[in-house]
């Protein structure tokens, strides 16, 4: 993963409410390796017509808002579909934070999980900053994770909070796999114990069925 | 100290704390679908292994072709090949394309009994929480934890809040568990369970068959929640009793006794509560682009020059231009161009049988397709001839898999299109670019079927 410190940069405000999943990345683009990445895709109804030419109309096609590496987003946002590819979409567009009054669970996982830094904020500070960014567009935010603060346009700070935990492993890189491996002992106990405890969650399935699965005869 | 139903599942899969709160959770069961590719593709990459593959299942349904004669599209048939290849690479058990038990990884788990009360389930889809209907504790994760998953049969959390969503009274005749779960989301909001585990009781619940509980729980995530969950009690066991992969014997008595305790405390202590009256709800549809946008049948489209929140007026005019609706018009009087039955919310046995019993001597005017959720229930359907009454109304009868509910096989609503679905989603795009979804229950998509446009289904009877 990669590490998150300090990051300045042009934020964009899409205040819309509910922006889901799917049209973060639509369902048709899943299917492509991750090595090829996503950015192309990001936002890609909203962002383009149905001939692909950009639709002006939207903020991120827009001057200075197509430099933008933060986004100022609406409620609940990244709601919907678990796609991870969502995330993946704003990384490899060079989206680095997203603030909103609130997001979808597992999106709001998934965006940690790859350094893509999800920040809380209350709908007050956010429409504070949104204005700001209306009369000044081109000045940008500085996020600054180890001290949990955003700093905006005229003096404008306001700090957030994060799990401390996550907040370690974003500032390192951390990759979660290998940290959970170091439990490595007590997840092999507890199988065990668990195991004895509640026997018939182990299916115990003839061993010919096991290998090579149905399907494959 | 009391506990939740909640709480009690969660403690007895919690391996270690930290100090922060996030908790290590062992892993019963791991769904892996034909989207698990990116998953599998990190194992290799980080040169990890699968740690129990006997604890994970595969199953083929966002990329499987549903039309039996249509050419599927190499791009999809590579994904359903490379979960071929991965669970055969790995010894995971695969109910590929072909078997007797393929399906919508969320139809086929609970109709196998692998699926079990006080289970913990992670699949990499949001809609796992439909496992919650047997009292599993189960929730959708992403692509990196799919991959923790499978390195290491855990997953760390941090512990939700709990809801209470108690419903009381009884469902007026023609309503289901569709109407009534869209209804509580049209109350609670799309984000009104952020962030909450919620338990459904109550006894609308109690009165609820499993397939119906497991509808409700399906549609958890679209009020914003990490699972939904449902007590098991008798109608539970009955279920879940003789399914192919349930325990059986000495196991079976020792689980019974042990679920038998899979209750909220009396006293336990919910974070929210929420009451419902189940008699007060009618059969609901969707008219926005999110699922709280649901209002009975009876209704009209909300005119934003009513609505004097601004955030809200500029959201119900950007969904009304989407869905291309006239402010203050009848839900009634929506034309539609087809209907989709299916999905891991409707594409069940009692779906299809309330779909057919809908259509029978009944003829579709739009094209209607109905998708069985798994070849178990497509066969089960087909024994008991509801095929052929589906047929004969007009409908096309498919090969299972998600197919139209997300499009993700090339099965897509075109640019314009207005779909009326029993899926869980309605979403801008979702069914395909320009696409118009109105969610309803298997019985009002009928109705829509036969009409031509969104139709109150008591109307229909009468």
């Amino acid at each position: 993963m990669r590490p998150f410190t300090i990051h300045t940069g042009i934020a964009a405000p899409l205040l819309q409410a509910n922006l889901d999943t799917d049209q973060i990345i639509p369902a048709r683009f899943l299917h492509r390796a991750r090595d090829e990445g996503y950015g192309d895709q990001l936002f890609h109804d909203l962002r383009r017509h149905d001939d692909g030419e950009p639709r002006l109309g939207f903020i991120l096609n827009q001057h200075p808002f197509d430099q933008a590496t933060i986004l100022i987003a609406g409620s609940n946002f990244g709601c919907g579909s678990s796609r991870e590819h969502a995330v993946w979409a704003l990384g490899d567009a060079g989206f680095r934070v997203v603030v909103a009054p609130s997001f979808g669970d597992i999106f709001f996982n998934n965006a940690l999980n790859n350094g893509l830094l999800t920040i809380v904020a209350p709908p007050e500070i956010l429409r504070t900053l949104a204005d700001g960014l209306a009369a000044d567009p081109t000045t940008p935010l500085t996020v600054s994770l180890k001290e949990q603060t955003v700093d905006g346009p005229d003096g404008f700070r306001f700090a957030f909070d994060i799990d401390p935990y996550r907040k370690q492993a974003l500032l390192i890189g951390a990759s979660e796999i290998q940290m959970t491996l170091q439990h490595r002992d007590a997840i092999s106990s507890f199988e065990t114990a668990h195991a004895r405890r509640h026997p018939w969650l182990v299916p115990s399935l003839p061993t010919n069925t096991r290998k090579g699965a149905e399907a494959n005869g | 100290m009391s506990r939740t139903l909640f709480d009690k599942v969660w403690d007895s899969h919690a391996i270690t704390r930290r100090q922060d709160g996030m908790t290590l959770l062992f892993v019963d069961r791991h769904y892996v679908h034909d989207g698990t590719r990116q998953a599998f593709q990190q194992i290799e990459k980080e040169r990890l292994s699968v740690r129990r593959p006997d604890l994970t299942f595969g199953t083929p349904d966002h990329y499987v072709a549903t039309k039996p004669a249509a050419k599927p599209d190499p791009l999809f048939e590579d994904m359903v090949a490379a979960l071929e290849t991965n669970t055969r690479k790995w010894e995971i058990m695969n109910f590929g394309v072909g078997s007797p038990n393929q399906g919508i990884v969320h139809v086929v788990a609970p109709e196998l009994g692998l699926t079990l009360p006080g289970a913990l389930i992670v699949c990499g889809d949001s809609h796992t929480a439909t496992h919650g209907a047997v009292g599993a504790l189960a929730f959708g994760i992403g692509a990196s934890e799919i991959a923790h998953v499978l390195a290491t049969q855990t997953l760390w959390q941090k512990k939700p809040k709990r809801m209470r969503i108690s419903v009381t009274g009884t469902l007026p005749p023609g309503v289901v568990a569709k109407d009534l779960v869209l209804a509580i989301i049209g109350r609670i909001g799309a984000a009104g369970g952020t962030g909450h585990a919620i338990e459904y009781g109550g006894p609308a619940i109690r009165d609820l068959s499993m397939e119906a509980r497991m509808t409700l729980c399906n549609m958890s995530i679209e009020a914003g929640a990490r699972c939904g969950m449902v007590a098991p009690d008798e109608t539970t066991f009955d279920y879940v009793r003789e399914r192919p992969y349930a325990p059986t014997g000495e196991n079976l008595e020792l689980a019974l006794a042990a679920w038998r305790d899979l209750v909220s405390d009396p006293d336990a202590v919910f974070d929210s509560e929420v009451v419902f009256d189940a008699g007060e709800v009618a059969p609901t549809v969707t008219w926005g682009t999110s699922p709280e946008t649901a209002l009975p049948i009876t209704e009209h489209v909300p005119d934003p020059a009513f609505i004097e929140n601004a955030e809200k007026r500029r959201g119900v005019e950007e969904a009304l231009q989407y869905m291309a609706l006239t402010p203050g018009m009848a839900l009634s009087e929506i034309v539609i161009d087809r209907v989709f039955i299916g999905s891991c919310t409707n594409g069940r046995i009692e779906d299809i049988r309330a779909a057919a019993e809908a259509a029978r001597g009944r003829r579709a005017v739009v094209p209607a397709a109905v998708i069985p959720g798994s070849a178990r229930v497509k066969a089960a359907a087909e024994a008991e001839g509801l095929d052929v009454i589906l047929r004969e109304a007009g409908f096309e009868w498919r090969e299972p898999g998600c197919s139209m509910c997300v499009g993700m096989n090339g099965d897509i609503v075109q640019p314009g299109e207005r779909c009326a679905s029993t899926s869980n989603r309605n979403f801008a795009g979702r069914q395909g670019r320009g696409s118009r979804t109105h969610l309803l229950s298997p019985a009002m998509a009928v109705a829509a079927a036969v009409t031509g446009r969104l139709t109150d289904i008591r109307t229909l009877k009468s």
